[in-house]
């Protein structure tokens, strides 16, 4: 049967009708993708196949695109540099002779802190690894602030992962793909990134609205911010490593206080991926998870039965490896507290069965593998990535 | 001979979406002019304002659909963002078609800015709604006010489709 003989040729809707069903149609879709986004979790899956199939087609065309801007672009730095070269000399050798007074005051700190950390058994942040991408899209309207980077899970980068250039924080990844990553900047509207004032050594959080300039929110004290202070990355949290540098504080128009960002200084084509993991990630969990092992059983009265479980409590020295340093304090507590204990309890309470026991147990099975990360052995370097 | 063409889908349609994504895609671009961030117009704007003052149509809308979720990939906004905006921005403009059509460039353009406002403001909203936080409003009239500089190409493409459909003039 040909169309024009069909029934449904005699039913025409309204144009308008069916525009605006389409419409309505169209909206409710729109709605739907809306509400089921979940850009902001740092969970890798929240991403989304959406979003990971987007990143896939957009960061090759954006970089296909973008590649005669990047030829102009260095056309036009080879001139500069060959015109400008005498004057890029001097500021050049003025930079050196001031960075040659500080490599002096450099060598005198590190020594000093070595020192230090020789004395205090300290053990520090291993070395990062990080892995460098080129930024082949770049979006900065009010309601987003990302870029994608062209290096991705092939290069071991993962959500989370701190984003810098040669001057300072550029944000963090939201979004990894093969040979693609989304990075949140740190003007984003959603981006919260917790930061120290080097002066004071207040804590603030850096909140993105969009602008170039993020606002501190949540400082305390009387006056925790001057104008000029230097803002560092504070690691609360463990999304990123202390002491990155962020910016310098500055009064808004708006009367907040603001950070202009050091990373604005720098390219915004190259940037620098490190691949950090805070310490409750490299850590073995797994090790970390098992119990001790039991003492050796001694034939005992039946009245004991949850002691192997309450010894490492009465003698922790026997079942962690705590420094002597920070043994010897611990052990000269508990015998200052020995004698005060004793005279307050006039009488030894009667031991109980085993109700409260098992309540007890668990805490201290739980709780006594963090002291093991401390003195670990050197096999434990082995589980963070150089 | 006469100017009139046809008022195909492809012509009224497609091309100009092809249009759209690529000047949005370019504005993209990691580049800084002078030490300033370019600005990043909602090139999307100039047909969604388009397409209702030519006529009602069953395709525009989810052709905007594709274009606002494309947008979203492409700046990393919230999914569905600007699909949201652009549509409500649609179906305003297109309540009021019949007040527009026949209008002065002024006053078109007037509407334009109007329309360009209730997109931006919708995002403000969605934006509060999805992230608890307000984008600084600076930002985004600023967004506001270079949309407002590409009307031309929405008033190019009013002008050269407007007449092609005669059941809806």
């Amino acid at each position: 049967m040909a169309l024009r003989d069909s029934p449904f040729n005699e039913m025409r809707l309204p144009l308008l009708l069916s525009a605006a069903v389409a419409l309505i149609i169209a909206l409710v879709v729109g709605v739907t993708m809306l509400f089921s986004d979940r850009r902001e979790t740092i969970q890798t899956q929240a991403y989304g196949v959406t979003r990971t199939m987007g990143d896939h087609v957009v960061a090759p065309v954006s970089s296909w695109i973008t590649a005669p801007s990047r030829w102009v672009q260095n056309g036009v730095n080879a001139v500069q540099q060959y015109f400008f070269a005498v004057s890029e000399n001097r500021r050049l050798r003025a930079e050196l002779t001031v960075a040659r007074t500080w490599r002096t005051t450099a060598i005198a700190l590190q020594d000093t802190n070595e020192r230090y950390r020789a004395l205090l058994g300290l053990k520090v942040n291993p070395p990062i690894p990080m892995v460098s991408g080129l930024a082949v899209a770049d979006s900065r309207g009010p309601f987003a602030n990302s870029r994608l980077v062209n290096v991705g899970s092939e290069k071991k980068v993962e959500v989370g992962n701190p984003v810098l250039n040669e001057n300072g924080l550029v944000g963090r990844v939201v979004g990894v793909a093969e040979g693609v990553s989304r990075v949140l900047l740190l003007t984003d509207v959603t981006s919260r990134t917790p930061v120290l004032l080097d002066r004071t050594d207040s804590r603030a959080i850096l909140a993105g609205d969009g602008g170039p300039n993020p606002r501190l929110d949540y400082m305390r004290g009387p006056d925790p911010v001057k104008e000029n202070d230097l803002v560092l990355t504070s690691g609360d949290g463990g999304v990123l490593p202390r002491g990155i540098p962020v910016g310098h504080a500055v009064k808004g128009l708006d009367g907040r206080w603001r950070v202009v960002l050091s990373a604005d200084d720098g390219a915004i084509d190259y940037v620098r991926i490190l691949l950090f993991k805070d310490f409750r990630q490299l850590a073995n969990t797994p090790r970390l998870s098992e119990l001790p092992a039991p003492p050796p059983t001694a034939p005992a009265p039946s009245s004991v039965t949850s002691a192997p479980v309450a010894r490492p409590v009465a003698s922790p020295e026997a079942q962690s490896p705590l420094s002597p340093t920070l043994a010897k304090p611990v052990e000269r507590a508990v015998q200052q507290a020995k004698p005060s204990a004793t005279a307050s309890v006039t009488k030894p309470p009667p031991l109980k069965p085993s109700a409260p026991k098992p309540t007890l147990a668990r805490p201290v099975a739980v709780s006594k593998p963090a002291a093991v990360p401390q003195a670990a052995p050197p096999s434990d370097a082995g589980d963070i990535p150089h | 001979m006469t100017l009139a063409q046809p008022l195909t889908p492809v012509r009224w349609i497609l091309i100009p979406a092809l249009q759209v994504i690529v000047a949005t895609w370019l504005f993209t671009m990691p580049y800084r002019v002078f030490g300033l961030q370019p600005p990043e117009p909602v090139f999307a704007m100039v047909t969604a304002f388009a397409w209702a003052v030519i006529r009602p149509s069953v395709l525009a809308p989810f052709c905007l659909l594709l274009m606002g979720i494309g947008m979203d990939l492409i700046w990393g906004s919230p999914l569905g963002l600007w699909a949201v905006s652009l549509l409500v921005s649609y179906g305003a403009v297109l309540l009021v078609r019949n007040i527009l059509i026949g209008q002065q460039l002024p006053i078109l353009w007037l509407a334009f800015g109007v329309a360009c406002a209730l997109a931006e403001l919708l995002g403000v909203l969605i934006t509060q709604l999805v992230s608890h936080t307000t984008p600084r409003a600076l930002g985004v009239v600023s967004q506001w006010g270079v949309t407002l500089a590409v009307y031309p190409w929405s008033h190019r493409l009013i002008e050269r489709f407007d007449d092609a459909d005669v059941r809806f003039r």
